[in-house]
């Protein structure tokens, strides 16, 4: 496909698109990993929401 | 005196005390037209073609800088408390704040433009035009930013991010409020239609600033 | 099921957890479509292949509106009416609009340079975009200046819906003002009637831009829900150690 004589900008423009598409996905997916590693280090340190206290209390 | 009343006269007062800021606003407006031929050069014929715009951005950011005292100084010794538990509607309230804000940093920055417009090589039209554009916008400006001081009350650097807050929001003015400066002196656009904006502009945020600045108190501080 | 309903975190975890994978799926679908659409589209008269940027500027363009227009809904969800999820619905959504306004940005400098010979016009729409990257950086700084969740969300929500007023006000200043500043030539980016080559796939890749935001913002939601469980999972672990 020809893009002509201004093709380093086009590739440029979305190339920098999928770049902050891709940052947005890497972040979500990263912060994901953090929140759920920290809360199974609080549930394994004995830490839980009332919730779930409860619901072993439970018979 | 009405507690309204009571309010105005209050926040006035202490306003031109010392620590007060309402002079050094103007202090600042100085030393900010000063510093601008500095970095431009002293080319008179330029500085007159830009003499409104550097009057506008001298005036804007001299407004910001008490605008974090406006309601950081009565939360900081207890009186917002007393203000929101008022009977006063807190609009009202805050609205009468910003009048008084207004009347003792705005009115200041108004009343010096045009001894500054001297040091920019403005003639009496341009002048004129600049002082009235001033008069007209300037309270759109302490009403804008009433919302930003509102928001960033407990803060503790909240003068920056009060900034950041408002400067977007104040666009609309410096564009209409320069334009109709340059209009009565250079054309094309006739004087009228941006002055009317910018009145409406101030009319608009004079009812949409105290609403919002009393939204962020109420939900903001409890 | 009423809205009430996905209130509790609990059950809007379990529920947008089932969903989110036909989301995106369905983003990646759209996108495949849209980029097919794409380079089928032909090159346009005046500006050659370069008008393909468009494919990209413009449903960021719009994104960056509809983003803060959700953050707004959001915003009356915690002033008014208090919905739980509406806190978290307008966090999660800020740094996806501040994402997509800078590749609105920078891809119409990409379009500007040779289009125009200079990376940055002063035009009535990029300038506009300006004003609105940075009221989307004052509240990404405002959300994490205030340390408390709810009362950050509910100073946030004030400052949203400031901006959404003065949205259509920004636009209409600068977008006058422009007029009065335009350069010597006249410049048009396309013309008001679109062809159809060139609006389709415009709106497919509108539609997969939007399909993408809907999946993003889902995740960064279930992030924060997350998030807020760990915070008080951690302030009940230090009172519990400061012994009370």
């Amino acid at each position: 496909m020809d893009l002509g004589p201004h093709a380093a900008f086009i590739v440029g423009a979305y190339v920098f698109a999928l770049l902050i598409v891709a940052a947005l996905i890497a972040w979500i997916i990263v912060d994901h990993w953090r929140q759920r590693r920290l809360l199974s280090e609080l549930e394994t340190r004995g830490i839980t929401r009332r919730s779930e206290r409860t619901a072993e209390r439970v018979p | 005196m009405t507690a309204l009343t009571a309010l105005l006269v209050r926040d006035m007062r202490l306003a031109v005390r010392v620590g007060g800021g309402a002079l050094i606003g103007v202090l600042f407006f100085l030393i900010v037209v000063t510093i601008v031929p500095f970095a431009i050069g002293p080319d008179l014929a330029l500085l007159a073609q830009i003499g409104p715009a550097i009057l506008w951005l001298g005036a804007l950011l001299a407004s910001l800088l008490a605008l974090d005292r406006l309601i950081g100084a009565d939360y900081e010794d207890g009186s917002l408390d007393l203000i929101l538990t008022a009977r006063v509607p807190l609009e009202l309230a805050v609205a009468v704040k910003a009048l008084a804000h207004w009347l003792t940093t705005g009115l200041p920055l108004v009343a010096a433009a045009p001894l500054l417009g001297l040091l920019l090589n403005l003639d009496p039209t341009a002048t004129g035009a600049v002082a009235l554009t001033l008069a007209a916008g300037t309270p759109a400006l302490t009403f804008i930013g009433l919302v930003g001081a509102a928001l960033t009350v407990a803060l503790r650097r909240g003068g920056l991010l009060l900034a950041v807050l408002i400067l977007p929001l104040t666009i609309p003015v410096l564009i209409f409020g320069v334009a109709a400066s340059n209009a009565a002196v250079v054309g094309p656009v006739p004087f009228g239609p941006p002055f009317t904006i910018l009145c409406a502009l101030t009319l608009i945020s004079a009812v949409i600033g105290p609403i919002a600045a009393a939204a962020a108190l109420r939900h903001g501080l409890d | 099921m009423a809205l009430i309903d996905l209130a509790n975190p609990s059950r809007f975890l379990t529920l947008s957890g089932r969903l989110l994978p036909w989301l995106a799926g369905a983003t990646l679908f759209a996108f495949a479509f849209g980029v097919s659409q794409i380079i089928a589209s032909p090159d346009d008269y005046q500006q050659g292949a370069t008008a393909k940027i468009m494919f990209i500027h413009v449903p960021a363009a719009w994104l960056a509106m509809f983003i803060w227009a959700t953050m707004s809904v959001a915003a009356l969800g915690t002033l008014v009416w208090r919905h739980p999820l509406a806190d978290v619905a307008a966090k999660a959504a800020a740094p996806i609009g501040a994402a997509f306004t800078l590749q609105c940005l920078v891809t119409g400098m990409l379009w500007g340079r040779p289009m125009w010979g200079t990376y940055w016009v002063w035009d009535g729409r990029l300038t506009s975009v300006l004003v609105l990257f940075l009221m989307y950086l004052g509240v990404l700084a405002l959300w994490r200046t205030i340390e408390e969740p709810a009362r950050a969300a509910r100073a946030v929500a004030v400052l949203t819906l400031v901006g959404a007023i003065n949205l259509p006000i920004i636009k209409f200043s600068v977008d006058w003002w422009s007029t009065l500043h335009q350069p010597a030539s006249v410049l048009r980016l396309s013309g008001p009637t679109i062809h159809p080559s060139i609006l389709i796939p415009l709106l497919a890749m509108a539609l997969a831009f939007l399909l993408l935001f809907f999946t993003l913002h889902l995740a960064a939601m279930r992030n924060e829900i997350m998030r807020r469980r760990v915070r008080t999972l951690m302030l009940m672990q230090a009172d519990a150690a400061a012994g009370r």
